[in-house]
C-alpha cells in the first residue's frame, strides 16, 4: 500500500491547520456561511438533513486495518457509531458536530487520510477495481497510476476550479468492476504487441444526462499517461460550459463537439503538454509501483476448501472469487444484510473488519463502488475462519451480485437534494426476495437505486434501476431496466408511469417472473432483456 | 402556518424558532405567520442558526406538522433508524412522517 511521503504529510496537516483556523472563525461567528460554506466544501464538509456530514476519500478503495480501525473510532466517537460506505469508494458520516470537524480531520490525518477534493469542482477520488492487484483476471495492478494521478490532483492548481466536478477511474482487466465507462475519464490498461498502453474513454457519466464514455484513445504509451490525462482536462477547462451548471459536465462538451472534434483538440494540446515534463521520471513512478508490490503470498498454500458446512459453501460460491496466487482467494463482505440500510456498517463491524484484514489479508481492505468490502489477499485456508466471524457480525450475507445487493443513495432520510427515500424501498425489496434459493435462481441481477436525479444510486446503470421523483409532494418511484455499468455498459430505459413505495416493489416482482419465464440457458436477466426488449416486460408490469 | 427552521451552526442539528429561541423539537415551533423575513434577518445576523428559511405547515392537536415530506424527515429524523430519531421510544413516530 501507498505511504505518504514528507510532502504528502505537510499538505495534509497544513489544510487540517487551515481548516481548523476557519472553524474557529466561523463559530466566533466572524464569517458568514456564504464565506464558509466554499470552505468546509473543500474538506468535505457538507450540510445535510440531521446535521453535517462529512465525505472521507479512500483513495482508490485502498485501506489498511488502522486506517479502517480509524474509520470506527470517528464514527464511535464523534458520530452515532455507523458509517455509510458510498458508490466512490468514499465513507460518509451524518451526525458530524462542526465544533467536531478540525478534531476528526486531525485523527484521520494521523493515520494518512483526509476528506480533501471529496466536494467542488475539482479531481474527486480517483476509483479503481476493489480487486486490484489480486484479480486473478487482470493484466497488471491499475493502483499505481491511480495513486500517480492522485498526486498529480490533489492540489492542482489548474484543475481546483474547473466547470463542473470532475471524476477518473483506472481499471486493468477485461472485466469492468468500476463503472469505468461512467467516469469523466475512464482509463483501461491494455496490452498491444505485449506492451501496455492506456486506453481513454473520455465523456461518461451519470446525473441527470447519463452518458457511456466514448474512445478516445484506444492506446496511448504509459510514459505519456498523465500529459494525455492533463491535455483531456485542458480542452475541458478552456471550453466546458461554466454558463450552465447543467450543462458543465465534461460529457456535455464531448457530446455537443463530437468525440472526433475533442479528440483533435486533446492531440493537438497534447502535443504542448508532452514538452512540459508532466510526466515522471520512471525512477519516481517505481518507487510508487514498488509500495503496490503484491505481499508475499505463498504459492504453494492448499487449494482445498472444507465445504462440509452447506451455509459455508454457499457464501463461498457466491461472495468468494479467484486471486491470481493459487491457495488464495479475494473475500467479499457484503454490507447488504437482510432488512439493513445498503453500505452502512456500526463502529464494531468495521473493527471486526480491520481485524480480519490485519489477521487474514496482509492487513488489507477495499471498499467497492457497490457498497461492499473486500479482504483481498487471504489464504483459502482461512476462510472458514473468517467467514464464522464474519457470520457472527451480521457480515456473512451470500449475495454478492444478487438482488438483494442493491445499491442505494441516502435518499430523503438524509440527502437534502432527495425528491424521495432510497432505503425503505431496498429494503422492502430484499424482503420480498429473501429467500437466498430464489435469490441465486435469478442469477446476477444488479439492482440500484437513486433517490434523485443525481444519480448517485447508479440508477442509469442497474439491470434493474429505481429513481425516485417528486409527484406533488408525494414519493414515486420511475422503474428502469436494460442498465449495466459493467464492461457490457448500457443505460437503463424507463419502463412507463411510475409507482408507490410498495407498487415499486410489486412491479419488480412481475418484471423478474417474466425473466424467469422468457430465459433460455445461462441468460441473464440483464441478457433476456437484451434479447426480447422491453415490450414483454412492460405488458407484465402494466398489462 | 408558517414555521421558521434552520440548522443549529455548531451542531448541524435542525432547529425550529419557538417566538423567542430556538428548540430541536417542531412541537415548540412557532407559527411566524408575516413576521417570518423579520425573524430571519435577525436570527441571519446573529449567526447561531445556518441558513434559515420558512416553510409551509399546518397546525394540528399534536403541534405543527411541516406541509412537505422532507421537512418532516427533517423534524423527526431519519425513517430507516428509529433508534436516532427525536422519539426513539415510539414506535409509531415515523407514521407522522409518511
Ligand atoms: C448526501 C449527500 C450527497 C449530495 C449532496 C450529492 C450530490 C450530488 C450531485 C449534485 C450529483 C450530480 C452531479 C452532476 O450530475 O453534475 C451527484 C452525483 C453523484 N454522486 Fe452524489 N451526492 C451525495 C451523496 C452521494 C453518495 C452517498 C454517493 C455514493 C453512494 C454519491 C455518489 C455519486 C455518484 C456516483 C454520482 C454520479 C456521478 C456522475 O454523474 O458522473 N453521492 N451527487
Ligand atoms: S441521488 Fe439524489 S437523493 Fe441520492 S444521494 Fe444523490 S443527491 Fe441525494
Amino acid at each position: 500500500m501507498y505511504k505518504y511521503d514528507e510532502y504528502d504529510q505537510q499538505m495534509v496537516d497544513a489544510r487540517v491547520a487551515e481548516f481548523a483556523d476557519q472553524v474557529k472563525r466561523r463559530l466566533a461567528g466572524e464569517i458568514t456561511e456564504d464565506q464558509f460554506k466554499p470552505l468546509r466544501l473543500m474538506n468535505g464538509l457538507y450540510l445535510q438533513l440531521h446535521a453535517y456530514m462529512l465525505r472521507v476519500a479512500v483513495p482508490y478503495g485502498t485501506l489498511d486495518s488502522r486506517q479502517m480501525r480509524m474509520l470506527a473510532h470517528i464514527a464511535r466517537k464523534y458520530d452515532r457509531d455507523y458509517g455509510h460506505f458510498t458508490t466512490r469508494q468514499n465513507i460518509q458520516y451524518n451526525w458530524i458536530k462542526l465544533e467536531d470537524a478540525p478534531a476528526i480531520l486531525a485523527d484521520l490525518a494521523s493515520v494518512e487520510m483526509h476528506a480533501i477534493q471529496t466536494s467542488g469542482n475539482c479531481i474527486r477520488n480517483i476509483s479503481s477495481d476493489q480487486w486490484a492487484g489480486a484479480a486473478a483476471d487482470e493484466l497488471t495492478d491499475p493502483r499505481p497510476w491511480a495513486e500517480l494521478l492522485r498526486q498529480w490532483s490533489s492540489f492542482h492548481p489548474e484543475f481546483s476550479y474547473l466547470p463542473r466536478k470532475f471524476k477518473i477511474a483506472v481499471i486493468a482487466a477485461e472485466e469492468d468492476r468500476a463503472a469505468m465507462r461512467l467516469h469523466d475519464i475512464g482509463i483501461q490498461i491494455v496490452e498491444k504487441d505485449g506492451v501496455h498502453g492506456a486506453a481513454f474513454y473520455v465523456g461518461g457519466g451519470m446525473g441527470r444526462t447519463p452518458m457511456i464514455a466514448p474512445l478516445i484513445k484506444d492506446f496511448v504509451p504509459l510514459d505519456d499517461l498523465l500529459s494525455y490525462t492533463e491535455a483531456c482536462l485542458r480542452v475541458y477547462n478552456r471550453y466546458g460550459r461554466r454558463d450552465n451548471i447543467y450543462k458543465a459536465r465534461i460529457k456535455i462538451l464531448i457530446h455537443e463537439l463530437g468525440a472526433d472534434e475533442y479528440r483533435r483538440q486533446v492531440e493537438e494540446e497534447f502535443a504542448h503538454v508532452k514538452s512540459l515534463g508532466v510526466d515522471p521520471p520512471k525512477a519516481e513512478f517505481d518507487r510508487i509501483a514498488a509500495q503496490f508490490a503484491m505481499p508475499p503470498l505463498d504459492a504453494s498454500a492448499s487449494d482445498e476448501i472444507d465445504r462440509s458446512d452447506p451455509d459455508f459453501a454457499v457464501w463461498v460460491d457466491q461472495n468468494v472469487a479467484a486471486h491470481k496466487v493459487p491457495g488464495h482467494a479475494i473475500v467479499n463482505i457484503s454490507l447488504k444484510p437482510l432488512g439493513g440500510i445498503p453500505g452502512d456498517a456500526n463502529s464494531a463491524q468495521i473493527d471486526l473488519m480491520a481485524d480480519l484484514a490485519e489477521r487474514y489479508s496482509h492487513d488489507e481492505l477495499r471498499v467497492t463502488h457497490a457498497q461492499n468490502i473486500v479482504l483481498p489477499h487471504v489464504r483459502k485456508a482461512d476462510l472458514l475462519a473468517i467467514w464464522q466471524a464474519l457470520d457472527a457480525a451480521d457480515l456473512a450475507t451470500p449475495n454478492l451480485d444478487l438482488i438483494s445487493d442493491i445499491i442505494a443513495c441516502p435518499g430523503l432520510d438524509y440527502c437534502s437534494l432527495a425528491n424521495a427515500r432510497s432505503i425503505p424501498v431496498a429494503q422492502k425489496i430484499a424482503q420480498r426476495f429473501a429467500d437466498p434459493a430464489r435469490q441465486r435462481d435469478l442469477g446476477e441481477l444488479k439492482l440500484k437505486i437513486s433517490g434523485c436525479i443525481n444519480a448517485c444510486g447508479h440508477h442509469h446503470a442497474g439491470h434493474i434501476g429505481i429513481l425516485g421523483v417528486d409527484r406533488k409532494g408525494t414519493e414515486n418511484y420511475q422503474l428502469l431496466l436494460g442498465g449495466s455499468g459493467a464492461e457490457d455498459v448500457s443505460l437503463g430505459t424507463i419502463t412507463g408511469p411510475g409507482f408507490d413505495e410498495d407498487g415499486i416493489v410489486d412491479a419488480i416482482e412481475r418484471v423478474t417472473d417474466k425473466y424467469l419465464s422468457e430465459r433460455t440457458d445461462g441468460e441473464r436477466f440483464v441478457d433476456t432483456y437484451r434479447r426480447v426488449g422491453m415490450a414483454p416486460f412492460k405488458e407484465a408490469i402494466y398489462g | 402556518m408558517k414555521l421558521l427552521t434552520g440548522n443549529d451552526l455548531k451542531t448541524g442539528f435542525v432547529t425550529w424558532w419557538t417566538g423567542a429561541d430556538w428548540s430541536l423539537h417542531i412541537e415548540d415551533a412557532a407559527d411566524v405567520g408575516e413576521a417570518g423575513e423579520a425573524v430571519l434577518a435577525v436570527e441571519e445576523a446573529a449567526r447561531r442558526v445556518n441558513a434559515p428559511y420558512i416553510i409551509a405547515g399546518e397546525a394540528t392537536p399534536d403541534g405543527p406538522r411541516p406541509a412537505h415530506i422532507k421537512e418532516r424527515i427533517r423534524a423527526l429524523g431519519p425513517t430507516v433508524r428509529p433508534d436516532l430519531t427525536l422519539k426513539p421510544a415510539d414506535p409509531a413516530a415515523g407514521d407522522w412522517v409518511i
